[in-house]
């Protein structure tokens, strides 16, 4: 209860770091995708910090919605990687590269 | 008297307008004639706006049309100025429109041409009358660029002949030039005095420095310069001789010639202010004078000799406003208008019984072929050259005697002048009248015959205005002379000592006595037909190369610059720059391109490169 | 630096939490077998479900453990088994030049400036929290609270949601059938 918000921001923004850099050093999309659930967490916790420290309920509302999101997103975002990579053999971003032209 | 005033430059765009609408209609010589009868409705109304503006206690009255201009402070309004000066001018202006109207329904016949003509030569009266009415610089701006651009079109008559094209463009640039003197002094009379205004200009005359009076006169003398043949914008004049003669009678000698003339009597007041202008203005008048006058003395064409003889009567007139005395200019305007006109008319019809010969020397001995133009153009001849009782002795005295009190050399120059003119004059009449008969060569077995009543008419009664006209400044009828009625639109002359009566009477007397020098040695000299070549020179004949001088100093290096834009300038400048940009573009364009890999990481991470970028700028702002 | 009343059994949470949280995460970054990340990511989400229980949010930590570790893990683990991807991930060597370089200086130097940033704005000596905390405001749960604010105030956003779930299970719908037809890649959606 008394921790101060310092402590939670530093870890959120450590947690941000750490699934930002997974994000653009994996090759794999799934590994992307959790990397992604990472930084979508890390958010959630600052949100949730800051509803504390400001007494607003809308932090926490946020982080409802941000949840609801993130599960449609990966629902969709899975179904491409399906999509996609049952014709491949590999799940390499860097093959994907149609959109270059 | 509003109405009546309307009338005057309306009559003449009525009749622009008729013809131009219905021209394919109207056949001629029916569009000669309407063109004719509007001009004489002109005239006629305009004696009655002079019997009314008479009568009037003040001889000055603005008439508003509508309003033109309004931004701010700046209101222009169209409006009419009618005083002595301006009703003056449009008295000769519509009278001798009038009667070259009715000549040249007889000169221009047969012309395929012949509805055009008279379109343009009502627009033109039109313009003129504008540039005469108007009660502001900016309208006069307007009749101005009318006249000039109706010129252009009446010497490019015969368009289908180079010399004619060229001409006219000769003539149009090099009014041109002058017009920048007219804007440049509207500009700063705009900015010293708030309005453009005649009237209002005159009232705050105070708020011009005399530096700045200075600039304004002498951008007023290079307007008048352009429009009116002075040195160093004269070359235009003799070229302008393509034109059909009426023109040449018209436009050329009789009225947008003594357009500049008017603008600085007009600008009297301003003038008044700059005693080093009006000393320019003098000496401009009488050189322009002089070396007109030599160039007119080795001429071979009939019309040059008289192109050459306005430029130099003009120097003249140039010359009295420059001494202070307007009104002996508008007098000797008006003369010249009435002398001129009927030498150009009477050359006319010369050359109309020769069947287009131009040349002295294929003329000759004309006075039994031509019963009623031989008379008048004697009239003409004796008038111009100064020979009392005619018009011309009493104008052009009237000008000596100023120049006499205001500068003795320049009335020595003008003396000199006033010999040769007597010498040309008399030349150009031996060579077309008298002695042996040269022109068989042209008619072949046919003898010249007198021109239709239509041409005759007008001479006659321009002939009867040369003797006549000299009443008008009679030195000893003050009251109703001319100048009595024009000088009070002047306002404060600049301090002009009369000459005294015995003064003038010997001035007269030396007059007299130049131009019969004058008479007597063309008589001498043309009367047999061997001396010729001696007696013409090739320099004067060439205008003392001054279209050469300006060919060689203006002409070519400006042909060289426009060659060099367009093939340096154009292709590697501003089409390198244009194309330059585009390929620029591409070049960048095909660099940035390889960006776009297709690789989510490399996007990813530039993504993630940006964001630090902002995060390091702000860290950097609250560092 | 330190707020007043900080127990010892808070600290210990939170370490015990912020633990939990980093270890996983890095070891979804590191572990070459996917089904192995997923597990960290697991590890993970229960810290962050703490942390949230810590901040009375307990609401969310429920959600989060029943939504993010139950199902959306679950689904990726799903994924995973389907495409046959629980083989090792093979090169060593990032075959992008420089990716790995660029890739942490950008994230260094992002993270560390909003850390600055956060603390020249003074929050490391701002009060933690204001007196009553958002859970019992009014002497409500957590829930009722949040129930509250999801109703009223933020109702058309949860309307959105809604919608926005039917178009995602449509969408996935799509994107999973199998094409009867010639193209192959492009969903005909």
């Amino acid at each position: 209860m008394s921790i101060p918000i310092a402590w939670y921001l530093v870890l959120a923004a450590v947690l941000f770091g750490i699934g930002a850099f997974g994000l653009l050093t994996k090759r794999s999309a799934l590994i992307m995708f959790m990397c992604i659930e990472l930084m979508l967490n890390a958010v959630n916790l600052t949100f949730v910090t800051f509803s504390r420290s400001f007494s607003d309920i809308g932090g926490q509302v946020t982080v409802f919605f941000v949840m609801v999101v993130a599960a449609a997103e990966v629902t969709v975002g899975l179904g491409i990687v399906v999509a996609v990579f049952r014709k491949r053999a590999s799940t390499s971003v860097d093959e994907l590269t149609e959109l270059k032209d | 008297m509003a109405h009546v005033a309307v009338l005057i430059p309306l009559l003449p765009l009525v009749g622009f307008l008729i013809l131009i609408t219905m021209g394919n209609q109207i056949k001629e010589p029916t569009s000669g004639w309407i063109a004719t009868s509007v001009v004489g409705a002109s005239f006629i109304a305009t004696v009655i706006a002079f019997v009314l503006l008479l009568h009037r206690h003040s001889r000055e009255a603005t008439v508003n049309l509508f309003s033109w201009i309004r931004v701010g402070n700046f209101h222009v309004h169209v409006a009419l100025l009618l005083d002595p000066l301006s009703i003056t001018m449009c008295l000769f202006v519509t009278g001798i429109s009038a009667l070259i109207h009715l000549y040249s329904i007889g000169y221009m016949h047969g012309e395929k041409d012949f509805n055009k003509f008279f379109i343009y030569l009502n627009l033109f009266v039109f313009s003129m009358l504008v540039l005469v009415l108007a009660n502001s610089l900016l309208f006069t701006f307007v009749g101005w660029e009318g006249v000039g651009v109706c010129s252009y079109w009446l010497v490019s008559y015969y368009f289908e002949k180079p010399a004619a094209a060229s001409a006219g463009k000769k003539a149009f640039i090099y009014n041109r030039v002058g017009d920048l003197g007219l804007l440049f002094a509207m500009f700063l009379l705009f900015h010293h005095t708030g309005s453009l205004t005649y009237l209002t200009i005159f009232s705050h005359t105070s708020s011009l420095s005399p530096t700045t009076a200075t600039l304004v006169v002498l951008s007023l003398l290079l307007a008048a310069a352009g429009k009116s043949a002075q040195i160093p914008l004269f070359n235009w004049l003799p070229d302008a001789m393509e034109g059909p003669t009426p023109v040449s009678a018209l436009i050329h000698a009789a009225t947008m010639v003594t357009a500049g003339v008017y603008l600085l009597c007009r600008m009297g007041p301003v003038l008044a202010l700059s005693s080093s202008g009006r000393l320019t203005i003098a000496i401009i008048g009488a050189a322009t004078a002089l070396v007109a006058a030599t160039i007119a003395t080795s001429q071979r064409d009939i019309k040059k000799v008289l192109a050459f003889s306005t430029v130099s009567q003009i120097g003249y007139m140039i010359l009295a406003v420059g001494c202070g005395a307007y009104s002996a200019a508008i007098f000797l305007m008006v003369a010249h208008a009435f002398f001129k006109a009927l030498l150009f008319l009477g050359s006319g019809s010369v050359i109309h019984s020769l069947n287009g010969e131009q040349d002295l020397h294929l003329m000759g001995g004309l006075r039994k072929y031509l019963p009623l133009t031989f008379p008048t153009f004697l009239i003409g001849w004796l008038t111009i050259s100064g020979i009392p009782p005619f018009a011309g002795f009493w104008a052009k005295g009237d000008v000596l005697v100023n120049a006499f009190e205001y500068n003795k050399a320049l009335w020595v120059v003008g003396l000199l002048t006033a010999v040769l003119t007597a010498y040309y004059m008399s030349r150009l009449f031996v060579l077309t009248f008298r002695g042996t008969e040269r022109f068989r060569g042209i008619t072949h077995d046919h003898d010249p015959h007198e021109s239709p009543w239509v041409m005759t008419a007008p001479l006659v009664i321009l002939a009867v205005l040369s003797v006549l006209g000299g009443v008008l400044g009679l030195p000893w009828i003050h009251v109703s002379s001319i100048e009595g009625f024009i000088n009070p639109v002047f306002g404060a002359l600049p301090a002009l000592s009369h000459a005294s009566t015995t003064v003038q009477w010997s001035l007269g007397i030396v007059d007299v006595i130049a131009a019969v020098f004058g008479l007597l040695a063309a008589f001498t000299l043309w009367r047999r037909t061997e001396p010729w070549p001696l007696y013409e020179s090739s320099f004067l004949y060439h205008v003392w190369h001054w279209d050469d001088f300006y060919d060689a100093t203006i002409g070519r290096p400006l042909t060289a610059f426009a060659d060099f834009s367009s093939d340096v300038i154009e292709p590697d400048v501003i089409d390198g720059a244009v194309m330059g940009t585009a390929v620029s573009v591409r070049k960048s364009s095909e660099g940035l391109r390889k960006l776009q890999d297709g690789l989510v990481r490399h996007y990813a991470v530039a993504m993630v490169l940006g964001i630090a970028v902002i995060v390091l700028f702000l860290v950097g702002r609250v560092w | 630096m330190i707020a007043v009343a900080l127990t010892i059994p808070d600290v210990v949470v939170y370490v015990v939490a912020a633990l939990m949280i980093v270890v996983g995460a890095l070891g979804v970054i590191s572990f070459r077998n996917p089904v192995h990340c997923a597990l960290s990511l697991i590890m993970t989400l229960f810290g962050v479900a703490i942390a949230f229980i810590e901040q009375e949010a307990q609401f969310l930590a429920a959600v989060e453990i029943i939504v993010y570790a139950g199902a959306i893990v679950i689904l990726f683990l799903f994924v995973i088994m389907f495409l046959g991807v629980d083989r090792r991930d093979e090169v060593r060597v990032d075959p992008l030049v420089g990716q790995r370089a660029f890739a942490g200086v950008g994230v260094v130097i992002t993270i560390a400036g909003i850390i600055f940033l956060m603390a020249r704005s003074h929050w490391i000596t701002g009060v933690p929290h204001v007196a009553t905390g958002v859970a019992t405001k009014g002497n409500n749960s957590n829930v009722q609270e949040l129930g509250r604010a999801v109703f009223t105030t933020y109702l058309f956003a949860f309307e959105a949601t809604a919608a926005l779930l039917v178009i995602a299970v449509v969408g996935a719908v799509v994107l999973a059938r199998r094409e009867r037809a010639s193209t192959l890649e492009s969903s005909d959606a």
